[in-house]
């Protein structure tokens, strides 16, 4: 209705879903080149150690551990987007939970591995390697916690018996963000922690 | 469903007042206030130009100080890109991409007002330095470790604060643009019966989408360095990454600021030379490979920092090659006007303005493709020249083309045709009488940004041409605005299609209902609106349809009408939202915050508390409100 209380037809003919899928595909490729400019800038600062610690200081068996705990995280949530698709509400707020816990779990270990980093000396000023690595695995963990307020929002849309509205944000768009982060995720761990030369 | 014959044609004329444009969410409406901010924009930008001129027409010029020349030239860069041509583009594509495919509105029509109020505040910020601890002076490119030194200035904390406020509105639209074209095109609306202007829009959205996110992360780098001490540029870092960052969006984005003016020039040539376009084809997928190929160029701007010879030789030729389907684009126009019937109406002649002039610059462009001959020519005014032939000669050329053919569509009026030439003429003229002298100071020696000179280079006489022309520009650009205001109340009546013009825009009211379109035409070929206008006779000539009399479109009833309304019928207009105006204030005053640290924090909280009002609030109301309730 206009605001003038006359009807007018329809805004919208077209089924809503693809508008708002091609919206985050567009997006998620604007994302990938903002991290791929921070990777690009780790790999040209590998080595720009200064008089600080450098690659020596990670801790590789703990952080597999918990990129291990992210890319679970990328399993419950297939099966909360299943479970959506088959309309199973229950279902999809257990998954949903589910996501939203190893993704806070990753990042209770990120903050756990920054706090013993700068014990060790490596801070954001402390070399150009410092300042890359920090600026990479930070926006990728302020990624991951966006995700899990997203995840955490679709929780009580779900309780509100919500999940389904035909607009905004909705399981299958969270989903490709969550797979997104974690996809980067991946890149990031080879580069940063596996491709140590 | 009643639809309008009761619905007031004219937009938003039955809810006047702030409040209603503050709440718009009509992709008309804000395609409005983004050419309105554009070129109130145009004139702080023009008026930074005159100081700077008025200070070098005369050697050893002393109406400026050294450090508000540095000011100056860089708001100037700045205000010109980011918030003159870049929305003058953002206000063509709201306006007419919807109307050009045959849609309601965008595709997030509340995302799209967000966009808009976020770049305007934005922009109102970055303006806002000058009185706020000084603009920005390090260059439009903000070459560290400059932009880095001096961290007790907040200069360049404005820069990279602002710039960064204006890509996450320009990714925001660019998005929903993208969204809007491939999800919501009429029926029949295939991808190569899109006008060329929409085709150039998703150009240019793809490059916003993939250079901006660079940009911010050098912008977010610099903001870094300058405030956390860290060490990208500084320190251990290198400062050409920061040039790397930079020149991957620069570049593109000079082609951001171009290919929508090659749109609008690509839409009007046609209509004035009574034919076709030319190669319709070729003219998009030219365009395609120039989006591609700019992402491949950016170091040109960059042979003077020692990259070697190896990519100093790819670079080059990759900037060779990227004429060539700007060449091809060119060819095209003159074949679109060989042999047609050329009407000289103002928006032609600006179009063809735009033509000559960008091929001046084009020519003087390629000579920077060659490295030894680009080490002369670094930092000199000749580049200065080039760059105000492109975009300047092109861009702004075709843009005031689009005002002078389009204006009937969005007031209902025609703009005044002996003003109309005149504004063509001095601004022609003035024109190159201001950047044709630069090409010789500049192979004379004389450096960019330089605040004065001595009398013994025997400059004086090409600069004080400059700056006459200068001032002839700024007189055009009076002379239009008096036609703006003027033509608005009292221009002659233009009815839906003045110009006997091609592309479904033309099918509708002017200016269009809030709706758009009674029924979603159905489309069948590239200029369907002509082909519904005119038949061939048997010697292959265009025929006037007597039934037709460039009215309102006549929708076949077999395959147009309500079988693609279907089952949504229930979907209406969304309602206005003041929602998006709250978020983008929150965003700014959070800006604000972050070029004061560390006291600034308390600021960005405040900011952040707005913001995520704005967005709850968003989320949570629903998109159309019943009627009981607006």
């Amino acid at each position: 209705m206009s605001s003038d209380g006359v009807a007018v037809e329809v805004v919208d003919h077209h089924d809503v879903k693809p508008i708002r899928k091609t919206a985050m595909w567009v997006f998620l490729g604007s994302e990938s080149m903002f991290f791929g400019s921070m990777i690009t800038t780790f790999l040209l600062y590998r080595n720009t150690v200064a008089d600080g610690p450098g690659s020596e200081i990670f801790n590789i068996p703990f952080t597999s551990a918990s990129s291990f705990i992210l890319l679970m995280s990328s399993l419950t949530m297939v099966l909360a987007h299943n479970a959506f698709e088959h309309s199973d509400a229950r279902a999809t707020r257990i998954w949903l939970g589910a996501t939203a816990l190893l993704g806070t779990t990753f990042l209770a270990g990120q903050i756990f591995e920054f706090t013993e980093f700068v014990h060790e000396g490596l801070t954001l000023s402390t070399s150009s390697f410092g300042s890359a690595f920090y600026m990479l695995t930070g926006f990728h963990g302020a990624h991951v916690a966006i995700g899990v307020m997203m995840l955490m929002a679709m929780f009580f849309l779900s309780l509100d018996g919500r999940l389904y509205d035909k607009r905004g944000l909705n399981v299958e768009l969270v989903a490709l963000y969550w797979h997104f982060v974690d996809i980067v995720w991946i890149v990031i761990f080879t580069v940063i922690y596996l491709l140590q030369v | 469903m009643a639809i309008a014959s009761d619905v007031d044609l004219v937009p938003g004329s039955g809810n006047k007042g702030i409040w209603s444009w503050i709440t718009t969410v009509d992709h008309k409406r804000i395609g409005i206030l983004y050419a309105v901010s554009a070129f109130v924009a145009f004139f702080v930008a023009g008026f930074e130009a005159l100081l700077i001129r008025w200070q070098l027409a005369t050697p050893n010029g002393t109406l400026l100080s050294a450090d508000a020349y540095n000011q100056l030239f860089t708001m100037h860069g700045l205000t010109m890109l980011l918030i003159v041509v870049m929305p003058i583009g953002a206000a063509f594509m709201n306006y007419f991409i919807p109307l050009m495919i045959g849609a309601r509105d965008v595709a997030f029509p509340r995302a799209n007002a967000f966009s808009f109020w976020l770049f305007l505040m934005a922009s109102l910020f970055l303006l806002s330095s000058f009185v706020l601890g000084g603009a920005p002076d390090g260059g439009w490119f903000g070459y560290a470790p400059l932009s880095t030194q001096l961290k007790e200035v907040v200069r360049m904390d404005y820069y990279a604060v602002g710039a960064q406020l204006l890509g996450v509105a320009s990714i925001m639209s660019s998005a929903n643009f993208i969204a809007t074209i491939f999800t919501m095109r009429a029926p029949g609306m295939t991808l190569m019966r899109m006008p060329v202007f929409v085709w150039m829009s998703v150009v240019v959205t793809f490059l916003l989408i993939f250079s901006l996110p660079i940009f911010g992360v050098g912008l977010f780098q610099m903001f870094f360095d300058r405030n956390f001490d860290t060490q990208f540029f500084g320190g251990g870092g290198d400062p050409v990454l920061w040039q790397h960052l930079f020149w991957l969006f620069g570049h593109p984005e000079v082609y951001v600021l171009i290919l929508p003016a090659m749109g609008i020039v690509s839409e009007i040539l046609p209509v004035f030379s009574r034919k076709p376009l030319f190669g319709y084809p070729f003219v998009v997928f030219s365009g395609i490979a120039i989006g591609f190929m700019g992402f491949g160029v950016w170091a040109h701007h960059m042979f003077t920092s020692g990259l070697g010879p190896v990519a100093e030789a790819g670079f080059g030729m990759a900037t060779m090659v990227i004429a060539v389907p700007t060449g091809v684009k060119i060819f095209n126009w003159i074949g679109t006007m060989w042999a047609g019937k050329v009407i000289f109406s103002v928006p032609m002649l600006f179009s063809i303005g735009f033509i000559s002039m960008f091929v001046i610059g084009g020519l003087s462009g390629v000579t920077h493709a060659v490295v030894p001959s680009d080490y002369q020519q670094h930092d000199s005014y000749f580049v200065v020249a080039h760059f105000h032939y492109v975009l300047f000669g092109g861009g702004i050329f075709g843009y005031v083309a689009g005002v002078y053919y389009w204006f009937p569509k969005w007031t209902g009026r025609m703009l005044d045709r002996k003003l109309g030439l005149w504004h063509f003429w001095t601004m022609l003229i003035g024109f190159n009488l201001t950047f044709t002298p630069m090409h010789m100071l500049g192979l004379n020696g004389m450096a960019r940004r330089t605040y004065r000179y001595d009398a013994s280079t025997g400059w004086g006489f090409e600069n004080m041409l400059a700056t006459i022309g200068a001032f002839i520009i700024a007189a055009s650009f009076l002379i239009f605005l008096w036609n703006l205001i003027k033509s608005r109340k009292h221009g002659s009546v233009a009815g839906n299609d003045p110009w006997d013009a091609r592309t479904l825009e033309w099918s509708i009211p002017s200016p269009p209902p809030v709706h758009n379109f009674d029924e979603i035409p159905v489309v069948s070929q590239v200029d369907d609106f002509w082909h519904r206008k005119y038949a061939t006779d048997e010697e292959g000539r265009a025929v006037r349809m007597d039934e037709v009399t460039g009215g309102a479109l006549t929708v076949d009833k077999e395959t147009g009408g309500d079988d693609h309304g279907g089952e949504h019928d229930d979907f209406h207009m969304p309602s206005p939202s003041y929602y998006p105006f709250v978020s983008a204030f929150g965003l700014v005053t959070m800006g604000y915050g972050f070029v004061y640290l560390p006291v600034g924090w308390v600021v960005v909280a405040f900011g952040g508390l707005i913001t995520m009002w704005g967005l709850f609030g968003w989320s949570l109301e629903p998109v159309t409100k019943e009627p009981d309730h607006v």
